[in-house]
């Protein structure tokens, strides 16, 4: 089984974590920029971090055998704080790395009006340096969030291909999946979603434009969660193929739209032919 | 090595030919244009290895053909794009280093590089400008980096040149530390401390 994790937090975790999710199947990832659970004092915290999303992180993750991309944003829990808003200005030079496959995490956490402005200038800065977007949903008030984050991707004018929506439940798949953005999932030991759960999701709404994704950080969170869901796919009948389209095949053609992704000379246990796979990925790596 | 080298060993199509002479217009023009065009340069002209230029990459080059079209002064926009460049713009800025005619403000970018545990960035900044520049104390440190982190010899320039007994002693205090552990001793020490001996 191949596995990309189109969401998790590897700053928080450890060598042995990329050992066991190598041994997993684990090929690739993409970081999102988030919040480190200690709030962010100014501008200059926030730019450390991003240099070792393109810098540290990456030649980590690439001792264990493991391809790392990021999406780089102000994230909405933090566009609340006057001191850090002002990231907002640096953000262009950070969306022109090669390792930078999105815009993210951006969207609301308690539907501020700070909330608004950083969420719409980011979607901006997405089209304009044309890259997919990741959008956080909030824990707090789920749905009315969901709800209001589709309203203002439509008004923003950005394909709803170019989307991912995260963090979804039996509460916000329908509308997602009616937007015609992408529909993400993340796999939580005892919150968010789980394995079981994830399957009946994919029973009912069909696997196109589905990701599915640990998000494990500095939280109780597992980043073997990703093969967790594949085999409870194949527990619950779907093929090897269904599964390879869900943590493989659909991560790279989302993110693959940035023209960024990197996944020459990686070693997986499955060559794949067709279009598909490649789709996106740089020509010149 | 000159630019002029590093262009000859690029073997551009038209396309990349052409973005990366007019990206070098930009920056001569006006170097704030360096922050958008030097993270870009791997994506428009590739990053693969050139043969006729062992160590050096497509990117690598471009990227240095980008600096080279600095207007002089040149080490303060230098600095700028190693300070806010990935690690492969970082690598890009210190392999660029001996061409740029920097005189000795270009020691704080290596310096930083010997001080990160990357070792792409490591083995970089033990080029041909710290053969040159950098201090006696310095530069020994970066050598013993290479070995402790297992950056091969063969990328520090000037070793014959440069090591000295000092060096040797550090060396042979590594390799006694790590028989001590019954962990293996890297080759290149027991190169360095032959050279070493030749020369006393």
């Amino acid at each position: 089984m191949r596995i990309f994790d189109p969401h998790i937090h590897m700053t928080s975790r450890t060598t042995d974590d990329y050992e066991a999710m190598y041994a997993a199947g684990v090929r690739a990832l993409v970081e999102p920029a988030f919040w480190l659970g200690q709030p962010r004092t100014g501008v200059r915290s926030f730019l450390d971090y991003f240099d070792s999303l393109v810098g540290w992180e990456p030649f980590r993750a690439a001792q264990f055998g493991i391809r790392h991309h990021c999406t780089i944003a102000l994230n909405p829990k933090e566009a609340n704080d006057p001191r850090c808003v002002d990231v907002l200005d640096e953000l262009p030079r950070y969306l022109e790395k090669d390792g930078v496959v999105a815009v993210g995490e951006v969207g609301y956490d308690s539907m501020t009006k700070e909330e608004d402005e950083a969420f719409t200038r980011q979607l901006d800065l997405a089209k304009e340096h044309e890259l997919p977007i990741m959008v956080h949903t909030p824990h707090r008030d789920k749905a009315a969030g969901t709800r209001r984050t589709l309203d203002v991707v439509r008004e923003s004018g950005i394909a709803p291909g170019m989307v991912v929506v995260d963090h979804l439940n039996e509460m916000t798949v329908r509308m997602v999946v009616e937007s015609g953005s992408w529909a993400a999932f993340s796999i939580y030991p005892d919150t968010k979603m789980d394995e079981d759960r994830m399957v009946r999701i994919l029973q009912e709404f069909g696997t196109d434009r589905m990701l599915v994704n640990s998000a494990a950080d500095w939280g109780r969170s597992d980043p073997l969660k990703t093969r967790k869901t594949g085999d409870a796919m194949l527990a619950a009948g779907f093929s090897a193929d269904d599964v390879d389209k869900v943590l493989w095949r659909n991560p790279v053609e989302f993110y693959g739209q940035s023209g960024r992704l990197d996944l020459s000379d990686l070693k997986t246990d499955e060559t794949f032919e067709g279009n598909s796979v490649l789709r996106g990925v740089r020509k010149d790596a | 090595m000159t630019p002029d080298d590093l262009r000859a060993a690029l073997d551009l199509t038209p396309q990349a030919e052409e973005w990366l002479s007019s990206a070098r217009a930009q920056v001569a023009d006006d170097p704030a244009r360096l922050a958008v065009l030097f993270p870009a340069a791997g994506r428009k002209v590739g990053r693969g290895a050139l043969e006729s230029l062992p160590g050096w990459t497509a990117d690598d080059a471009a990227r240095a053909l980008l600096l080279d079209a600095l207007p002089r002064p040149r080490a303060a926009a230098a600095s700028r794009a190693y300070t806010e460049g990935d690690n492969a713009e970082k690598r890009a800025v210190l392999r660029a280093l001996p061409l740029l005619g920097l005189g000795d403000e270009g020691l704080p970018l290596v310096r930083d590089a010997l001080r990160t545990n990357d070792t792409r960035l490591v083995a970089a900044a033990m080029g041909p400008y710290a053969a040159a520049h950098l201090d006696e104390e310095g530069w020994r440190h970066g050598v013993l980096k290479c070995v402790f982190v297992g950056v091969p010899l063969a990328a520090v320039a000037g070793l014959a040149d440069r090591a000295d007994a000092e060096l040797a002693r550090m060396l042979g205090d590594f390799a006694k530390e790590r028989e001590a552990a019954g962990r293996v001793v890297p080759d290149d020490v027991h190169l360095v401390l032959t050279l070493v001996d030749q020369e006393s």
